[in-house]
C-alpha cells in the first residue's frame, strides 16, 4: 500500500491518527523505556502491566515512551485517562505496577507513588496549550503537586526534548500528532534554501556539540562551497563521559533529528546524510533504524519529498568506541571506513569534508532544535537565553546530587539554580565542592563561582566550557587531584597518537599526577604541569589535545590547596587517594558482627565475634569493602 | 572454519571498502571477536591490504582479536561512575573472576572490559552484561548479578 504523504491534507489526516494514538479514549499506561528506565527495571514493569491488563481483560492501552528526564525517580510510568490530568508514577516496582493497574481499573490512584500531575501540556511546534479535560477527577487528586510546582521541573523549558516522554518513539504518527514534519512541509513548499539558512542564522542557534559555532553561518558556508555533491552529518557519537542528552533524544524522539536533517539538507543542497552513532548506544541505533524506515515509507526521505522535487536519504554508521571520533574530521574519516584520526582544518570541512566534498556536521541536539525554530520563527527562539547564547541547553545533571537527570533550561540560568533549585542540592548533608562541565575538554567550576550564569561565554571565561552538556557535581568527598588524574587517564587512552605533544605530553602529565596522588609529589610539580599544559594545548592538531590540559589547569587554578596538601603534607583532604589514607575500626562503635571480616578479600581484619575487630595495616589493600559493609559506621578513613 | 557468514556480511555491504568498520562490527557480532580467517577473507573480498584492516581493528576499542567469553561484562568508567566508586566495582569483579580487565576467564564464561560512559550516569555506578544494564551498583550487588549468567 502506498503510504506516501504528498500534501498537507495527508499530513493533517495522519496528525489526527497520531493524536488518537497519543490520547486514546480509554486509559493509557506509558512506561518510560529509554536505557536508564530499562536499567532500573522498566521492561519488567511493562511486562507486568501488559500481563495484568490482558489477564483481567481491562480496557486499557499499554505503550512505551522515551525519557521523562527525572532519572532519579525511574522507572517512571505515565497514566492518561479521559477526564483526568496526566499522572506520573515514579519508582515503580512490579508489585506496585500490578496494584496500580488494579486501582486504575476501579478509578482510583495511589497517592504515595505519584510524582506529579499535568493539567495542560504544551504543543511547542504549534505554539498551543492542550488542556486536559478534568471532568472525572478521582479522590486525593488535589494533594498531588502539579508538574510546574515540582522543583526539578519548575525552571525547565523543553525545546530539544519537546516530545521525549510524550510520544512512543517508535510511532511516527505520534510525532506527527504533536506537529511533526509540519516544518518540513513549510520550508519545502514556501521557502527558498537561502531563506531557511537566514532563518536559522537569525535565530542565533549555536552548535550544541560543544564548539558553539553559529549553525546558520556553517550552513551558509557549506552551501556556498564549490562542489557537485554535498553531505550533511548528524554527530551522535556522544563521547563525553557524564553526558547522555543525545542518547535521550535519539531514543525518545528520533524523528525530530531526522526532520532537522532533512530541513538542513534542503537548505544546504545535500542529498545524502549520515548519522554517526556510538557503538555503546544499541537501543538508539535500533530506534533510529525504525524511524528512518517509517520516514521512507511516508516519503519524508527518498525522492521527490512532498512533491517538491527534493531528494534526500539518510544512512546510519555505528561508531567503534573511539572518543576522538566525536571530532568532526576524525568522524568523517571513520565514515569513510578509516582509522579515526583528525586532520588539520586549514581547509574547513564545510568546503572539504567527507570524501573531500563540502560537508555540514551538526550534533543531535542542534538538529532537534531546527524544526522548532522553523515552526515558531527566529524571533521566538532568539528571545530565549542570553545575548550571545540563544535558546535552551540540555544538561545531564549527575554525580553527587540529589535529583539526577536530564534538565533542559534556558541559557543564562545560574549554576546555583541548577544545583540547588533543580538538583535539590547535595545528598547526605555533604558540602558542595565543584561542578565539572564540558567533559574531558572542560574544567571544574568551584563553589565560589556558583552564581555564574551558564552560557557559552561565561563557562569559557572561567576556564571550562559548555561542551555537550555534562554536569558532574562533586562534593567534599571528591578529590580534585584524582579528578584531574581521571580525565588525563581517559585522554591518554583516547588520544589517537598522531601528534607527539598530545600522545607523549598527556602521558607525562599523568605520570606527574599519579606521583602526586601516591604521596611522591615534589616541589615544582605544579609549575611543571602548567608548563606542559601550555605545550600540549599549543601544539596539538585537534581539540582533544588542545583542550586536554583544561581539567588540570582549572583544578590547579581553583583547588591549588588540594594539590599542595598532596605534595607538601602527603595528605588527601577528600580521603580518596589510596596511598595517603588508612582504614581503621572505631572500637567504641564496632559491635563485633564479623561482617567486614568476612567481606575483606585480604583477610586483613581480625577479631572475635562480639569483640571489636582490628585492621592489619600491612595486609590492607584499601579496597574499601569493610567501609561499605559496616552497618554501624565503625570503619573510619583517615 | 566455515566463512559463509562472513561472505554474506560482505555481500550485504556490496564489498565496499568504505564499509570496513560496519563489516568488522557484524563479523564480531557473529563470532564475538575477529577471527584471523575472517579478516583474511575480508582482505581478499575488499581488495585492500591486511594492514589497513588491522589498523582499523586495533584502533577502535570495540574490536578484539582474541576470542571472548560467553558473556561480556562492561564496567562503566565514565565521570559520574568514577566519582561514585566505579573503580572499586571493577577491582571487586577482577578479584572475584580472577582476571584483569580486557581478559577472559579460563572457562570462557566471562570477558571483563571497561567502557567510558554508557550514558546512564544518573544510575552510577553502572555496568552492562551482554545487553542488560545494571545501575546503582555496590561491590556485593555486582557479584550477585554475575550469578544470573552461566
Amino acid at each position: 500500500m502506498n503510504k506516501k504523504i504528498e500534501n498537507l491534507e495527508d499530513l493533517e489526516r495522519i496528525k489526527e491518527e497520531g493524536l488518537k494514538s497519543i490520547y486514546p479514549d480509554k486509559t493509557k499506561i506509558a512506561v518510560g523505556t529509554a536505557t536508564c528506565g530499562l536499567a532500573s527495571g522498566a521492561e519488567e514493569i511493562l511486562e507486568t502491566i501488559t500481563r495484568e491488563v490482558r489477564e483481567k481483560n481491562l480496557s486499557m492501552t499499554v505503550t512505551r515512551t522515551g525519557c521523562l528526564g527525572f532519572c532519579q525517580k525511574e522507572p517512571l510510568v505515565d497514566v492518561l485517562r479521559p477526564g483526568w490530568p496526566r499522572i506520573t508514577y515514579c519508582e515503580m516496582t512490579p508489585e506496585r505496577a500490578k496494584k496500580m493497574v488494579n486501582e486504575l481499573a476501579q478509578g482510583k490512584l495511589k497517592r504515595e507513588w505519584i510524582l506529579a500531575k499535568m493539567e495542560e501540556e504544551e504543543f511547542l511546534i504549534e505554539g498551543k496549550i492542550r488542556k486536559y479535560l478534568l471532568n472525572g477527577l478521582p479522590e486525593a487528586i488535589d494533594e498531588i503537586p502539579l508538574y510546574g510546582d515540582v522543583p526539578f521541573y519548575k525552571k525547565q523549558m523543553k525545546i530539544a526534548m519537546r516530545n521525549c516522554g510524550f510520544i512512543d518513539p517508535e510511532k511516527i504518527d505520534e510525532y506527527i500528532g504533536r506537529g511533526g514534519y509540519q516544518s518540513l512541509y513549510k520550508i519545502l513548499t514556501q521557502y527558498q534554501p537561502d531563506q531557511v539558512i537566514e532563518e536559522i542564522r537569525k535565530s542565533g542557534l549555536r552548535g550544541r556539540g560543544g564548539g558553539g559555532f553559529l549553525t546558520g553561518r556553517k550552513w551558509y558556508f557549506c552551501r556556498q562551497a564549490s562542489g557537485d555533491k554535498r553531505y550533511v552529518i548528524c554527530n551522535a557519537d556522544e563521547g563525553d563521559p557524564g553526558a547522555y542528552m543525545d542518547r535521550s533524544v535519539l531514543e525518545g524522539d528520533p524523528h525530530s533529528i531526522l526532520e532537522g536533517m532533512i530541513i538542513g539538507a534542503y537548505a544546504i543542497g545535500a542529498h545524502e546524510g549520515y548519522i554517526y552513532v556510538r557503538a555503546e548506544y544499541p537501543l538508539a541505533v535500533k530506534i533510529l533504524k525504525k524511524a528512518i524506515g517509517q520516514a521512507e515509507e511516508y516519503g519524508f526521505l527518498g525522492s521527490n519529498i512532498f512533491g517538491s522535487g527534493f531528494d534526500f536519504s539518510i544512512q546510519i554508521n555505528r561508531g567503534g568506541g573511539a572518543f576522538v571520533c566525536g571530532e568532526s574530521t576524525a568522524l568523517m574519516a571513520s565514515i569513510e571506513g578509516k582509522v579515526g584520526e583528525p586532520r588539520a582544518k586549514h581547509i574547513h570541512t564545510v568546503e572539504s569534508g567527507l570524501w573531500e566534498r563540502p560537508t555540514n556536521l551538526n550534533n543531535v541536539e542542534t538538529w532537534a532544535n531546527v524544526p522548532a525554530i522553523i515552526a515558531r520563527g527566529s524571533d521566538w527562539f532568539s528571545k530565549i537565553g542570553t545575548k550571545e547564547s540563544k535558546g535552551t541547553k540540555v544538561f545531564s545533571l549527575v554525580g553527587k546530587i540529589s535529583n539526577t537527570g536530564l534538565v533542559e533550561i534556558p541559557m543564562g540560568i545560574t549554576l546555583r539554580e541548577i544545583v540547588y533549585d533543580i538538583g535539590g542540592g547535595i545528598p547526605g548533608g555533604k558540602k558542595f565542592k565543584a561542578v565539572q562541565t564540558g567533559g574531558p575538554s572542560g574544567g571544574c567550576v568551584p563553589e565560589k563561582l556558583i552564581d555564574l550564569p551558564v552560557d557559552f561565554e561565561e563557562l569559557t571565561r572561567v576556564g571550562s566550557m559548555m561542551g555537550s552538556g555534562g554536569m558532574i557535581v562533586m562534593d567534599e568527598d571528591t578529590c580534585m587531584v584524582d579528578v584531574a588524574k581521571y580525565f588525563l587517564s581517559f585522554l591518554q587512552d583516547e588520544s589517537c597518537g598522531k601528534c607527539t605533544s598530545c600522545r607523549e605530553g598527556i602521558k607525562r602529565m599523568l605520570q606527574i599526577l599519579t606521583r602526586i596522588t601516591q604521596g611522591k609529589g615534589e616541589e615544582g610539580d605544579i609549575e611543571l604541569l602548567e608548563e606542559l599544559s601550555q605545550v600540549v594545548a599549543d601544539t596539538s592538531l585537534c581539540a582533544l589535545g588542545a583542550t586536554a590540559p583544561n581539567p588540570v589547569l582549572t583544578t590547579i587554578r581553583y583547588f591549588r590547596d588540594e594539590y599542595e596538601a598532596h605534595i607538601k603534607d602527603k595528605r588527601c583532604p577528600a580521603k580518596v587517594c589510596r596511598d595517603l589514607i588508612t582504614y581503621t575500626i572505631d572500637e567504641e562503635k564496632c559491635t563485633g558482627c564479623m561482617r567486614c571480616l568476612k567481606e575483606c578479600p585480604q583477610q586483613a581484619i581480625v577479631g572475635e565475634r562480639k569483640r571489636p575487630h582490628q585492621i592489619l595495616q600491612e595486609k590492607c589493600i584499601k579496597c574499601g569493602m569493610c567501609y561499605e559493609a559496616c552497618r554501624f559506621d565503625a570503619v573510619k578513613v583517615e | 572454519m566455515n566463512l559463509q557468514a562472513v561472505d554474506k556480511i560482505i555481500d550485504r555491504y556490496e564489498a565496499k571498502s568504505s564499509a570496513l568498520i560496519g563489516i568488522l562490527q557484524d563479523i564480531q557480532e557473529k563470532y564475538h571477536y575477529l577471527p584471523q580467517e575472517a579478516l583474511s577473507l575480508t582482505k581478499k573480498r575488499l581488495n585492500i591490504p591486511l594492514i589497513n584492516i588491522l589498523s582499523v581493528a586495533t584502533f577502535y576499542n570495540i574490536f578484539t582479536l582474541k576470542p571472548r567469553g560467553r558473556h561480556l561484562i562492561n564496567v562503566c568508567l565514565g565521570t559520574a561512575c568514577h566519582v561514585k566508586g566505579a573503580g572499586k566495582i571493577l577491582e571487586k569483579l577482577e578479584r572475584e573472576l580472577g582476571i584483569k580487565r580486557s581478559e577472559t576467564t579460563h572457562d570462557l564464561r566471562f570477558s571483563l572490559e571497561t567502557v567510558r560512559c554508557l550514558g546512564c550516569c544518573s544510575l552510577a555506578p553502572v555496568m552492562r552484561i551482554d545487553s542488560d544494564t545494571y545501575g546503582n551498583l555496590r561491590q556485593d550487588k555486582a557479584i550477585k548479578i554475575l550469578k544470573k549468567y552461566e
